[in-house]
């Protein structure tokens, strides 16, 4: 592991006898963008809580290069919208007095990130009143005013329609292309493929392959991509065919 | 003897023509039971938010032992402050004891519990919802529970009126500590009972009629808040 990676060295978390997570070691390159692969329960999301400080690992450790490090250098958007009781635009600027920033300065920065998500003419609206895609846009609003070098987004899309869908990724691609460092999970591979560098596949908490995008689709590391790409159920007890 | 419907359209006159001494009742019993919630509400609700961090040891006990407070007979509330501010108590040298100050004392311990819990209750619930975006955005424990206070806002003033309700309709503590001393500690509720037992149902009717009438307009302002929380998606 390189001292510029995002590195994960270790890492078990269990709950009771079971073992959630089991991650000897994986490293994430903070240039590229990274999609975290697996069917429900492989730990993706567990992992990316490890990785933001939500949980605690049981044992090792998760190393940021040194600007990323700070929690608050980093934000996360869940799967289902967390919103305050408060009007959209207070949603954001609320967030931005936290981390500092005057009223004045953080409702003029919300206003900005309200207008760059498209949900300007929204902005005095209780942000609760929002539909399902509005308000996972807002949290993604959110988040990126807070000019984070690491972006975690546990499944934004989950819950969303197409055309949602595409607004959200929108701004997931906006997060990139102004160079922040994004960590997606994803249950979808043709999102994953749309916007990702590259690709990590989990299964039953642990890395099953990490690869480059180009080559996760085109030559899978291993029987487990190769399946999971064909859409055939990852089952617990899963070997490759001899 | 009057019969109800007379004592009642009488009771009906006294209110509306504003018989001084009836209304100098209901003043004080607002001004008492208003006070009593204000000062339960400065105790119930950061001891409710404190509960609902719960981090220290002891806490699930603490919050068992409020809970159980909550049902606390009004009689033994007003006994244990006679007891303490009597001419031998502990704080007999303040001569509180027959006094407005007095009945605030007993109502606020009475109701301190009740907005303890319920606040309890409320901030946790909002604490579970909020709790990985706030850590997510790096809020201090103060930012925290000021954001909390604010997000459980409605229910918490649910709670309030709560409390209010049960403040104004108690007369076991209020008799006992109050001494219900006429132009002086005679709220509604000792009143009614005082009027009763001396057959001037009219009068009793007329306080029973406005704490019912209060009583409604607490329920009433519950159900709005609701409402407006509901209208605004606030929920």
């Amino acid at each position: 592991m390189s001292d510029l990676d995002v590195g994960i060295c270790n890492v078990t978390l269990s709950f009771g006898d079971q073992l959630r997570l089991d991650i000897p070691s994986l490293d994430l390159d903070p240039k590229r963008s990274t999609m975290i692969l697996g069917p429900n329960g492989a730990g993706k999301s567990l992992l990316l809580r490890v990785m933001h400080g939500l949980s605690q690992p049981d044992t090792g450790t998760v190393n940021f290069p040194d600007q990323y490090e700070d929690r608050a250098r980093q934000a996360m958007v869940f799967q289902r919208p967390v919103l305050l009781r408060r009007t959209a635009l207070a949603n954001i600027s609320f967030a931005l007095r936290v981390r500092g920033h005057s009223s004045q300065d953080a409702r003029r920065r919300a206003m900005t990130w309200m207008m760059r998500a498209e949900l300007d003419h929204l902005a005095n609206v209780p942000a609760r009143r929002l539909s399902g895609g509005e308000q996972q846009r807002l949290c993604m609003a959110r988040a990126l005013a807070l000019e984070p070098k690491i972006l975690f987004l546990d499944e934004p899309c989950a819950s969303l329609d197409p055309n949602a869908t595409v607004a959200v990724e929108a701004l997931v691609q906006d997060a990139i292309d102004l160079g922040v460092k994004v960590i997606m999970v994803t249950h979808d591979p043709a999102q994953a493929q749309r916007l990702g560098s590259e690709i990590v596949l989990m299964h039953q908490g642990r890395i099953a392959a990490k690869q480059s995008k180009l080559d996760f689709f085109n030559s899978p590391q291993n029987y487990l991509v190769s399946s999971f790409l064909a859409g055939k159920p990852l089952l617990s007890n899963i070997k490759e065919p001899s | 003897m009057q019969n109800f419907a007379e004592s009642f359209w009488f009771s009906l006159t006294l209110i509306v023509t504003g018989d001084s001494e009836l209304w100098s009742i209901v003043i004080l019993s607002l001004q008492v039971s208003l006070t009593a919630v204000l000062l339960a509400a400065l105790i119930g609700v950061p001891t409710g938010a404190l509960l609902a961090f719960g981090k220290f040891r002891g806490c699930q006990a603490i919050t068992i032992f409020v809970n159980s407070l909550m049902g606390l007979p009004p009689v033994v509330v007003g006994l244990c402050v006679y007891l303490i501010l009597s001419s031998s108590g502990p704080l007999g040298v303040l001569g509180l004891l027959y006094t407005p100050t007095a009945m605030i004392i007993a109502q606020t311990i009475l109701i301190a519990p009740i907005i303890a819990a319920l606040s309890r209750e409320t901030i946790q619930a909002v604490h579970e919802e909020y709790r990985d975006q706030f850590t997510s955005l790096c809020l201090s424990n103060w930012q925290r529970l000021q954001a909390l206070l604010w997000e459980a806002r409605f229910p918490l003033l649910t709670a309030l009126l709560a409390g209010f309700g049960r403040a104004i309709a108690e007369v076991g503590a209020v008799m006992i500590v109050g001494g219900n001393i006429n132009h002086l500690t005679r709220v509604m509720t000792t009143s009614i009972a005082l009027e009763t037992s001396k057959g001037n149902l009219s009068l009793a009717l007329a306080l029973g009629t406005i704490l019912v009438l209060i009583a409604i307009l607490v329920n009433a302002a519950v159900a709005v808040i609701g409402m407006r929380r509901h209208e605004a998606m606030h929920v």
